[in-house]
């Protein structure tokens, strides 16, 4: 199955897209937790998906991380087929999970040495780079203490300055900001937005804090059961409602939920734990 | 950034990458070998003693220490092996395991890391053994023939079972499941092997499981190998390519479930 015949037409004239979906979809057993996802992310921007938990806003990433197959649909990621290409996009994608997951038992060094290897980047450049990379998000000073050591914010930054090593056109990051203290979380914004300037790489954050949304995002796409709600930048999508609104009020006016309230916290995740068990 | 090609060059690295991320981890934390140390210590100190007055027990007669120290050092790398299951839940569980799984690196690269980390615990973990039975008075042989084919079979073993290991983890995919598992299958494969026993002393029945353990080849290589004049059954070549043919298919399997895990 391939979706970039039917893509690649529709987005002539207009910037190179680095992610495009074509009703992605994935049902876990009745299930549906991303429900016809189709949307377009421009190169360089900071996109943001915005829900509750249990949205399928991770499992939206998943798919386009290549972890998971989509039921149906399709997808291109930089630049290459979702269904026929995936070794090509792990090549050219970064990923920082929900979970905290630099290891703990290895050193910030350690852990960066680990993905600069696993990437097959060039020997000659790889103390620089990734010198390059710890000085790039405040790092340096810590690269020899193990990381259980870390705070909550200084592993997230770790986690981003893998992702970076090998120049990937695009990062996913699942709820970077998820338990972190607002010191830590301004933190995670300002090395983001670094990183965009430096790099030029389009990040997709998933996240279900509002004000996160309003000041990192470019554009922001709110997801509600499996759909995508509405698309726009957090000015545009504010518009619609009215002078003072916020992006709270757009959610509840779209969905008739608010989000700290909108679906069964975790309901989704359960099912899925409940299906995987049955096959 | 171009696609670099996938050349042999670069999947070894893939695989030593991994490997060598469990290498940083036991110089961080050393401390974990000497504790796991202890239970084969005791078994050969206690177990070893106590039977060691029960005659017919080693085939051609020698002291009964000698012809259990091989068998307790696959046994004390097979435990250890056998609930590398538990780590990879639990990498699952940390995130770790989906950095591994977005990275470039192809599936068998990392089983085959994995397996190589486990090989590399167990070969240590050999180590703190040898010197035990050395001081116990076990005659070992420290020719270098015989040195390099017992950290062959010693890693052939341990990347066999931590491979094994990994695919039940896929199969049941939560620790607790996992604990019980493991404990139900390290006495099978134990007991029905020549680890503490001929296989002559089997029932034929028992005699016919042992056959298809791989346990108990590493074991027979091991005898050949450790001892000073000590003697294979089955002959040290045949112990090596069974082994390998093990741990190739086990490679092969986990390579297709391994992604299952961060779905």
């Amino acid at each position: 199955m391939s979706t970039t015949d039917q893509l690649r037409p529709s987005s002539a004239g207009k910037p190179p897209a680095v992610v495009q979906t074509f009703e992605l979809t994935c049902r876990f057993g009745a299930v549906t937790a991303v429900d016809s996802v189709s949307l377009s992310i421009e190169a360089g921007e900071i996109f943001g998906l915005i829900g509750p938990n249990g949205a399928g806003k991770s499992t939206l990433i998943k798919m386009l991380t290549t972890l998971l197959p989509p039921t149906s649909g399709g997808a291109v990621v930089a630049g290459f087929d979702l269904a026929t290409h995936p070794a090509d996009i792990r090549r050219h994608i970064g990923y920082v999970p929900q979970l905290l997951s630099a290891d703990g038992e290895l050193t910030g060094y350690e852990n960066l040495l680990l993905s600069y290897r696993l990437y097959l980047l060039p020997h000659a450049e790889r103390d620089t780079r990734i010198a390059a990379a710890l000085a790039m998000m405040g790092l340096s000073d810590v690269r020899d203490r193990l990381v259980r050591n870390y705070s909550g914010g200084m592993i997230r930054r770790l986690e981003i300055a893998q992702s970076t090593l090998h120049r990937p056109a695009i990062i996913f990051m699942d709820e970077p900001t998820e338990g972190l203290d607002p010191t830590g979380r301004h933190a995670v914004w300002k090395h983001i937005r670094d990183l965009r300037r430096e790099l030029g790489t389009a990040v997709v954050v998933t996240t279900h804090y509002m004000d996160e949304a309003d000041q990192l995002c470019d554009r922001v796409s709110l997801i509600s059961a499996g759909r995508i709600q509405t698309v726009g930048t957090p000015a545009e999508l504010k518009a619609l409602i009215g002078p003072d609104a916020t992006l709270d009020d757009v959610f509840e006016k779209l969905t008739g939920a608010t989000i700290a309230t909108e679906g069964e916290y975790g309901e989704v995740r359960q099912t899925r734990r409940a299906a995987r068990e049955h096959t | 950034m171009m696609a670099i090609p996938m050349t042999m060059t670069g999947y070894f690295t893939q695989v030593l990458a991994v490997a060598d991320a469990e290498v940083q981890k036991l110089r961080h934390d050393p401390w974990e070998l000497v504790s796991r140390a202890i239970q084969p210590i005791l078994w050969l100190v206690l177990f070893g003693g106590v039977m060691a007055q029960v005659r017919g027990l080693s085939p051609s007669g020698e002291p009964y220490l000698d012809f259990l120290a091989p068998g307790i050092l696959a046994q004390s790398v097979l435990f250890v092996a056998i609930f590398y299951g538990i780590s990879a839940i639990w990498e699952r569980d940390l995130g770790v395991l989906h950095r591994y799984m977005v990275s470039p690196a192809p599936r068998s690269a990392l089983v085959s890391g994995k397996a190589l980390s486990s090989s590399i615990r167990g070969l240590s973990q050999a180590l703190v053994i040898y010197v035990c039975a050395a001081i116990m008075g076990v005659d070992l042989s420290f020719a270098p023939g015989n040195i390099a084919a017992a950290v062959l079979l010693i890693g052939l073993g341990s990347g066999l079972f931590a491979t094994f290991s990994l695919i039940i983890a896929c199969i049941v995919k939560t620790r607790e499941r996992f604990m019980g598992i493991g404990q139900v299958l390290t006495m099978p494969i134990f007991f029905a092997s020549n680890a503490i026993y001929p296989i002559d002393l089997m029932p034929r029945w028992l005699k016919a499981v042992s056959s298809l353990n791989p346990l108990t080849y590493e074991v027979d290589g091991l005898r050949a190998v450790m001892l000073r004049g000590g003697v294979s059954a089955y002959g040290l070549g045949y112990d090596l390519l069974a082994l390998a043919a093990v741990l190739t298919l086990l490679i092969a399997i986990a390579t297709r479930m391994y992604p299952r895990m961060t779905q």
